[in-house]
């Protein structure tokens, strides 16, 4: 096998790595705060393709300025989802909470398969064969922007966790709720915002890959899955380590793809996942656990 | 009065004469029932029955130990991938290749067990890790050739013969899930009166403090883990048996896991008679409606999500947690 096989692979296993962890660092927000391991967030981003997809097919916006019309209307439903679903059950023990989410992950998906049908759909651009040659190595425009956009949301997120009141409310809330509602933080408020901001993010990433990845409604069941991988890997709740271990995941994918077959290639993944759970529970950077 | 009546509830064995009288007449009443149905409707009971068995199979971990599985798939599918490559390979028997099937199953669960209680994963992160490994044996079905691969496996018709548990009408099949699932009841129901069954409800409400009254709670849980293990591994073999067809994604898949799981949960978690309410109330759903809405086979699944989060928000202790309320509530009224 050829070197450059492998550093393709990576290449290619680190854009997508971008998008792994975009997802999980909403993810990961949102169990820090709420303590929610979310599993409709698989849901959502399915929830942000298509409405990018649906601004695509009818209204013929660009799959790149719809993310402007995705993060309002996911930042809503995530809002929503808080305050009429979880918020009635904050204080029930984990396991329910992980359960409401995974009802509503099963009523979203199937709700758009009873709706939109379970086909797939294609967003076709007039730049998707656009690639940029690097002596053997080559990295396609619209992977390369998905990376981009994964990674300035990324950042955004982490400023505002870091640079403003509200991200001090957050990491307040996150630290010790309970204090942070002595020192006149509205907790529940945060609760709602973060879930938002979660969703969100989500959505993000959703429409960020729709030029190159097919829509269907079950399409989110693979990203949550490699998610919490991630988010495990990097420490539940620790956001820098989400986005490390999105892109160690996505690169194992990928590596995983050159060496087993097909299905297989979620294996290396997948072992590194079990290893972390088992051996370093924390997680790489070490979260709140 | 009421005291009594709650100690009786829990250091009795026995129910009274009467109430076995309605339990037993109950159980030979439903010998019956296939005659006087059409076979569709046996077929749903036959369901009913299978996810009962393998709904006290996840209860026992999860509702009684409190260890929250999200991959009984993963029994279920070792259990129907094992007995079906024997029969297919070596002609073996279903009944004997179930006892392998639960064999494997146990081990698979002292193997996932032995690692994660060790380290003291509980909570979300095992149900996690039972998903994880569940999509591991997923994939590796879906990508191995000589397990059939994602084509999965046909099982051989050999025609009616009782050896090879195959029967082309559907009575035989309604009895053995019948007597099992009794069974299934009957144990999980010992298992609760027992010393045992306080030490899982003790591990459950807080392990720590068990430990520190004595109860070993590694081992109780790895017990825990045994019985749901093998359960549900016998369910899978007999699934295998009744559709005569298994693939990766009937057998290992998530929506497999949460099958297993939902009635349980929705039935009343950690009771004996949840998963069976549980089963009562969401197989005819899944069934009828997959009949009604053909082309769009997902409305159940979308039915299946608002009764969980119904039952989340406003019944947390499940339908039987509910029947017992109003029951109460009629028994304080009364005098």
């Amino acid at each position: 096998m050829k070197f450059t096989y492998i550093v393709q692979s990576l290449l290619d296993g680190l854009l997508l790595g971008g998008v792994y962890s975009l997802v999980a660092v909403g993810l990961t927000l949102i169990f820090g705060v709420m303590k929610v391991i979310n599993f409709a967030h698989g849901a959502l981003m399915m929830l942000g393709m298509y409405s990018t997809y649906w601004a695509f097919a009818l209204l013929h916006i660009d799959p790149y300025a719809s993310i402007l019309i995705t993060i309002p209307l996911l930042f809503i439903v995530g809002v929503c989802f808080q305050k009429f679903l979880i918020n009635p059950i904050i204080d029930a023990p984990e396991h329910n909470q992980l359960l409401l989410t995974l009802g509503v992950s099963l009523f979203l998906e199937n709700l758009v398969v009873f709706l939109w049908s379970p086909n797939y759909r294609i967003v076709r651009t007039p730049y998707e064969f656009v690639y940029f040659y690097f002596g053997d190595l080559s990295i396609s425009l619209l992977r390369f922007l998905a990376f981009c956009i994964a990674m300035l949301v990324a950042l955004v997120v982490y400023l505002v966790l870091t640079k403003t009141d509200l991200g001090k409310a957050i990491r307040a809330a996150t630290e010790e709720p309970r204090g942070a509602l002595l020192m006149g933080i509205n907790v529940r408020r945060i609760y709602w915002i973060t879930f938002g901001i979660g969703a969100a993010c989500a959505g993000v990433s959703g429409a960020a890959i729709t030029p190159f990845f097919p829509v269907y409604p079950t399409v989110g069941g693979i990203f949550v899955i490699t998610a919490f991988m991630v988010v495990v890997l990097g420490g539940m709740g620790s956001v820098i380590g989400a986005f490390v271990g999105g892109l160690i995941i996505g690169m194992a994918d990928s590596v995983g793809g050159l060496f087993f077959p097909g299905a297989m290639k979620h294996l290396i993944s997948f072992v590194i996942f079990i290893l972390i759970l088992l051996f370093r529970p924390t997680g790489l950077i070490g979260g709140t656990k | 009065m009421h005291e009594q009546q709650q100690r009786q509830g829990y250091l009795s064995r026995g129910l009274s004469r009467r109430k076995w009288l309605i339990v037993g007449l109950i159980f030979i009443g439903l010998h019956f029932l296939p005659w006087t149905l059409a076979p569709q409707y046996v077929h749903i009971l036959i369901m009913i029955f299978l996810f009962t068995i393998m709904g006290q199979g996840w209860n026992i971990l999860g509702g009684y130990a409190g260890q929250f599985s999200f991959g009984h798939a993963l029994f279920f599918g070792l259990g129907a991938y094992t007995s079906t490559l024997m029969f297919i390979h070596w002609g073996l028997s279903p009944w004997i290749g179930m006892f392998f099937s639960c064999f494997i199953g146990i081990m698979m669960g002292l193997f996932i067990g032995y690692l994660s209680f060790r380290y003291g994963l509980t909570g979300p992160f095992f149900a996690l890790i039972m998903l994880a490994f569940a999509e591991i044996f997923h994939m590796i079905s879906i990508s191995w050739k000589a397990v059939g691969a994602a084509l999965g496996l046909l099982i051989p018709l050999k025609g009616t013969s009782f050896v090879f548990m195959q029967f082309i009408d559907k009575k035989p099949f309604y009895f053995i899930t019948l007597w099992m699932m009794v069974g299934s009841l009957y144990l999980i129901w010992r298992i609760e009166k027992t010393r045992m069954g306080l030490y899982f409800l003790a591990v459950r409400e807080d392990s720590d403090a068990a430990g520190a009254l004595g109860v070993n709670a590694f081992r109780y849980k790895m017990i825990a883990m045994m019985i749901s293990a093998g359960l549900t591994s016998i369910g899978g073999t007999i699934y295998a048996q009744y559709l005569l067809y298994i693939d990766p994604d009937i057998t290992f898949g998530v929506l497999n896991s949460v099958e297993i799981m939902i009635r349980p949960i929705i039935g009343g978690p950690g009771t004996v008679l949840g998963p069976l309410l549980g089963s009562l109330v969401l197989t005819p759903l899944a069934e009828f409606t997959r009949l009604v809405f053909q082309s769009y086979s997902g409305v159940y699944l979308m039915i299946y999500g608002m009764i969980l989060v119904a039952v989340i928000i406003f019944l947390p202790d499940g339908l039987i947690g509910f029947a017992k309320g109003i029951i109460n509530k009629a028994q304080r009224k009364v005098p």
